[in-house]
């Protein structure tokens, strides 16, 4: 589904702030695979995604998704297959508009000059009830009175609205409490199953990461550091994980938001 | 003041009003929805006027319309261009375009600043004609200026419910999502320009044709005029649908006229218009801001006023001892 062959990516060359913040990485996802991504402050990770969606081109590499060679299309084209979500919630939907028109928005459908129809406004009626936070009683309400949960929900809901080939999940519960984020984690686990997304997520919560998904990935220094998946991950305990990163690394992992049960 | 003064008063206020109105429709779709200030509107009325008049003058009063609105489409463009594509930044796009503007306005009048229309077939004298006789005859000015207007908003409430109008929202309520969508900000906001800078000039061009003159200067101002308008227009339908705030928005241009109507009556020089609007602007803008700041300011002065109390309870003390 998606193949990343060695991309690079450096910020600041020639500068004294130079970074490299992606180093000859390679990654492949099967069709519906759930990738769980964790690793240390600065390892790449949010850098990974950016370049994936198209934030930014890579300096060297390719990216195929879907058998298409996406490497330098402009992001807002790529969005239209990958769908994604922040850790920030108000970054993800017009806090001025109402649900029915966001939603109206992330669908997605028909030219830029159609309208949207009775059916459609009862499709996303329908598919909002599966929140079960009863926003499908307030589709004429700007989105901007909704809580930081119902709006990471209300986000999730449009990233997959348009049948995404893959979704980025970056901390998409790290900004919320923890009942909320359980929540919408929960929803997460199954519109990705009920769509068959390939997925990949970012996450802090070790444990979360190792429960999710099919296959994790520890990350450090630019660079995807370990592979776990099969048989290998099954059993795996957050501190069998810890044990492997520091004989990988050599040193602990250092991740000021880790949550490590 | 006669009732007759009082309505002729009204009616003016009315027309003009309803002229202007078109601008502020515009500003309403390029500033409250895009989160543009297009600067360049003021050079962009007086192209209309210009190039309607010029059309006008060689015969052909209704095509100086769609003329008028074709001009304003291709200076929104330019101005879009530069801030989407060849990164000017948004003020200074629009500055830059409006003082292009002021040299192209003259050579479109022929190298002149001024043109008189006082025998051209305008769209209003061709509807005082067809209205003579009629109980509306000497509403004729108002007529066309409402159709012209109707069919604006009409167009708006349509045009804002589409998808692209919806995207077009969206680029100005939250950047930062349209940033990670598949909606391109550059292409929305190239559309919304093009769409808004087509009303100001048909603004300018009925103007123009209203007064049966074109000078150079006729659009200038019109910006913090139609920024007036429209924060007037606001407090009234700040919330609600897209037509109700249109409506709200014409509402508020009228009211703008009014007020400046009768300050005329009461000798206020003509040349304050100015004046007048940039002050309505800085209230309208300043005073939810400045309203803000007025509990803190009270619990500053009262913590002041606290702090010097228990200083000299604290001093008594000292002599006590």
């Amino acid at each position: 589904m998606l193949t990343v062959s060695h991309i690079s990516k450096t910020f600041n060359p020639g500068t004294v702030n130079e970074k490299c913040a992606i180093r000859d990485l390679s990654l492949h996802l099967d069709p519906g695979d759930f990738v769980t991504i964790i690793g240390a402050n600065g390892a790449g990770k949010s850098t990974l995604f950016n370049a994936i969606a198209g934030s930014f081109y890579t300096d060297s590499g390719s990216i195929v998704l879907d058998g298409r060679d996406i490497t330098f299309l402009p992001e807002y084209k790529r969005a239209k297959i990958i769908g994604r979500l922040f850790q920030d919630p108000m970054l993800g939907s017009a806090p001025g508009m109402t649900i029915e028109e966001n939603l109206a928005l992330a669908a997605g459908r028909g030219g830029w000059l159609s309208h949207v129809t009775r059916a459609e406004k009862d499709a996303f009626r329908d598919r909002l009830a599966l929140l079960d936070m009863g926003l499908e009683n307030r589709m004429k309400q700007p989105v901007g009175l909704l809580s930081g949960g119902q709006r990471q929900a209300l986000t999730l809901m449009m990233a997959t609205m348009a049948d995404p080939k893959l979704l980025l999940l970056d901390e998409h519960t790290a900004a919320l409490d923890p009942g909320t984020a359980e929540k919408v984690l929960k929803l997460t686990r199954e519109i990705v199953e009920e769509d068959h997304l390939t997925c990949l997520m970012i996450t802090h919560n070790m444990q979360s990461a190792l429960d999710l998904g099919n296959r994790t990935l520890m990350m450090d220094a630019g660079n995807i550091i370990l592979d776990i998946a099969g048989e290998e991950r099954r059993g795996l305990t957050v501190d069998d994980l810890l044990r492997r990163f520091k004989a990988g690394v050599g040193r602990a992992l250092d991740n000021d938001r880790m949550l490590l049960s | 003041m006669t009732l007759s003064a009082a309505l002729g008063l009204g009616q003016t206020a009315l027309e003009l009003g309803l002229i202007n109105s078109l601008t502020v429709l515009a500003l309403f779709l390029s500033y409250s929805m895009l989160n543009v200030c297009d600067l360049s509107t003021d050079g962009c009325f007086t192209l209309g006027a210009c190039v309607g008049a010029v059309v006008a003058i060689s015969g052909h009063p209704w095509l100086a319309l769609p003329a008028a609105m074709g001009a304003g489409v291709v200076s929104g463009f330019v101005t879009a261009l530069l801030q989407t594509r060849m990164g000017v930044e948004s003020l200074l796009a629009g500055i830059i375009v409006n003082t292009g503007l002021y040299s192209i306005n003259i050579a479109v009048m022929g190298n002149s600043s001024l043109l008189n229309m006082n025998k051209t077939e305008t769209v209003f004298t061709l509807s005082k004609a067809l209205l003579k006789g009629t109980a509306l005859a000497a509403q004729y000015k108002l007529l066309v200026a409402l159709i012209a207007v109707v069919l604006v908003i009409v167009f708006l409430s349509l045009f804002l419910r589409t998808r692209l109008g919806l995207a077009i929202r969206a680029t100005g309520n939250n950047p930062d999502m349209v940033r990670s969508s598949s909606i391109n900000p550059a292409f929305t906001t190239t559309v919304g320009l093009c769409v808004a800078n087509a009303f100001t000039a048909l603004s300018g061009c009925l103007l123009a044709q209203s007064q049966k003159s074109v000078n150079i200067d006729i659009g200038t101002g019109m910006v913090t005029i139609a920024l007036a308008s429209l924060l007037i227009g606001g407090t009234f339908m700040g919330r609600g649908s897209i037509p109700k705030r249109a409506v709200g928005v014409v509402l508020g241009s009228f009211i703008f006229r009014l007020v400046y109507a009768i300050a005329l009556r009461f000798d206020m020089p003509a040349s304050m218009l100015k004046l007048v609007s940039s002050v309505i602007v800085i209230i309208a803008i300043s005073g939810p801001y400045l309203k803000a700041q007025v509990p803190m300011l009270r619990r500053r002065l009262s913590h002041g006023r606290e702090a010097r109390g228990s200083e000299e309870a604290r001093g008594t003390g000292k002599e006590v001892r």
